[in-house]
């Protein structure tokens, strides 16, 4: 896209951007995670999906350590994510990640917002950072709200505003957690359209969603949790189409009726 | 504060409340009894002699003072809110000023130690508070950043702190420091002890305020702000703090004016700031009274001074979200 300086080193198509191996995650005595494998390739988009308490939000906030994982080993572009690590925040910027509850920065202006990123922690100089916030916010058809503040704004606007927060950061990886859950019903389609661009233009990403329409249009996999463990993992068609287990079958009756 | 849409009739144009109000209001004036006073002066041409009226004299005041009363009320009922409470705040002003000079006070007594009482007095008080109040702030700051880290020292010394801190009385503290050091071999002047105490002690209110304000930042915050990568320094300075600050400054701002105050207990260390000098000015010819109403008068015209620049603070932070 624009010239960057990346922290984590350039992958082939072939080798998986992010590999989980035997990941296990406790709350207490509640395992939320139990033995996940999970790799995932450069350009890949992955859905995951499941019922509620299945676990998906913890796994995808696992990816750049936002929640710590007991068991196993994840690596995020060769990078091990473990409790040491002296460079999370340099992982962490090339990982965006986009929350349901949007987490703008309610005392800075959307431009603000989006220059934040680039300017404080990227090197990137003020003038340039702005240049690029500009881009992305027209990217995410917003640019005429650069100078409002998050709260003037409608849900929807805020969680494109998010999106191109973390796209300011030219991350290769982007991580959406429900990014549509918290919006009211007819703003719901506006984000998606923002995130279907986003899969067109090459952009890894995995999402935790329950919007399955969204689903079979972009994603490359699905996957499916409960209980905090992968139940089945294929492509839409299969996914939808084919289901292999009841547990499944029983989820994707409820969430299509 | 949410006010109701829906407007219930005054209680003061209900007959009612005014009936109830005016037989409540004359029981307290009859039993006061204000015959004796300039009231009772005032009506002599009906009451005869004050002293000698008896119960129709006492009776007469009363009856007159609650209806002067009343209908004060309810004539300031049909002014708009803004009016209102304007003219609420001169009729107090003006009874204090009545109860004030009802001390018998000697003017030219006041205006003669008045310039001692500025130019030293207040002069001190206001320096001891500001340094303090500095101090105070920067202590508050560590000690809020302690107390929500990781760190079991940075946690366990600053809980520790504010525990005692919070747990002495101030004039307990001020002693400790002026009169203990001094055992221990470290000389401190009165000034310098009572800065200590001051900043000390509220520095361990204001951490907690500091650390409420801090807490009171939703957790999306930090967490939008690591998945940035950023550190935690920059996010506290860049992120928490710009928004934990107008939830801050009201509490902190009470800080202020409480600290303004408590800085009266210098003056049993003998330093020269307003507390001590209406006090020991007075004291020679037993003119307490002037000295103790003139720094009172400069002690609340100064927090009025701070609740203004509070409320300034305020309304810039409201603007700008």
């Amino acid at each position: 896209m624009m010239d960057t300086k990346t922290n984590i080193p350039n992958n082939t198509e072939m080798t998986p951007v992010i590999s989980l191996k035997g990941v296990n995650k406790w709350y207490g005595d509640f395992q939320a995670l139990s033995n996940i494998d999970l790799e995932i390739k450069l350009k890949e988009k992955i859905v995951i999906c499941g019922p509620s308490g299945s676990g998906k939000s913890t796994l995808i906030r696992c990816l750049n350590r936002l929640e710590a994982h007991q068991e196993g080993t994840i690596h995020v572009s060769g990078i091990e994510l473990h409790e040491r690590m002296k460079d999370i925040d340099v992982v962490r910027q090339d990982i965006g990640m986009v929350f349901q509850s949007f987490n703008l920065f309610p005392h800075l202006t959307v431009l603000e917002n989006c220059m934040a990123g680039p300017n404080w922690v990227r090197g990137v100089d003020k003038s340039k950072a702005k240049e690029r916030a500009v881009a992305m916010l027209e990217q995410v058809k917003i640019p005429e709200q650069a100078d409002k503040y998050p709260d003037q704004l409608s849900g929807g606007q805020q969680q494109r505003v998010a999106i191109a927060r973390s796209l300011c950061m030219q991350p290769k990886v982007m991580l959406f957690d429900e990014p549509t859950s918290a919006l009211d019903p007819e703003m719901v389609s506006e984000v998606l359209e923002t995130m279907i661009e986003l899969a067109k233009s090459g952009m890894t990403m995995i999402c935790v969603t329950h919007e399955m329409g969204f689903a079979r249009q972009v994603a490359d996999r699905i996957v499916f949790m409960a209980e905090g463990e992968i139940v089945e993992q294929n492509s839409p068609k299969e996914f939808f189409n084919n289901p292999q287990h009841e547990r499944t079958k029983v989820f994707l009756d409820q969430i299509l009726e | 504060m949410f006010v109701d849409t829906v407007i219930e009739d005054k209680a003061l144009h209900k007959p009612v409340f005014l009936i109830g109000l005016s037989l409540t209001v004359l029981a307290i004036f009859f039993a006061l009894n204000f015959t004796n006073t300039l009231f009772g002066e005032f009506l002599r041409p009906v009451i005869g002699d004050p002293t000698e009226s008896g119960f129709f004299g006492r009776f007469a005041v009363s009856l007159v003072l609650t209806i002067i009363f009343v209908v004060n009320l309810f004539v300031i009922s049909f002014f708009k809110l803004k009016v209102q409470v304007a003219i609420v705040w001169v009729e107090l002003f003006l009874l204090f000023l009545a109860f004030a000079y009802s001390f018998d006070l000697k003017m030219s007594f006041i205006q003669s130690r008045i310039p001692l009482m500025i130019s030293r007095g207040l002069f001190t008080t206001i320096y001891i508070s500001a340094i303090s109040i500095v101090i105070a702030t920067v202590i508050a700051i560590i000690g809020a950043i302690a107390k929500l880290s990781n760190n079991g020292f940075a946690y366990a010394i600053s809980s520790f702190y504010t525990s005692l801190f919070r747990g002495l009385p101030l004039l307990l503290q001020l002693f400790l420091i002026y009169k203990g050091l001094p055992q221990l071999g470290f000389m401190v002047d009165a000034v310098p002890a009572a800065i200590t105490a001051l900043s000390l002690c509220y520095g361990a209110y204001m951490t907690e305020i500091f650390r409420a304000g801090i807490q009171s930042i939703p957790r999306g915050q930090w967490e939008a702000s690591r998945a940035l990568g950023f550190k935690f320094n920059l996010i506290l300075r860049k992120i928490i703090l710009p928004q934990a600050i107008p939830i801050i400054i009201p509490p902190t701002g009470n800080q202020f004016i409480a600290m303004l105050k408590d800085s009266s207990l210098a003056s049993v260390l003998g330093v020269w700031e307003l507390m001590y000098l209406a006090r020991t000015l007075g004291q020679r010819d037993f003119r307490h009274m002037e000295m103790l109403l003139t720094a009172a008068m400069i002690y609340w015209a100064l927090t009025i001074v701070l609740e203004v620049i509070q409320a300034r603070i305020e309304e810039k932070y409201k603007q700008k979200s």
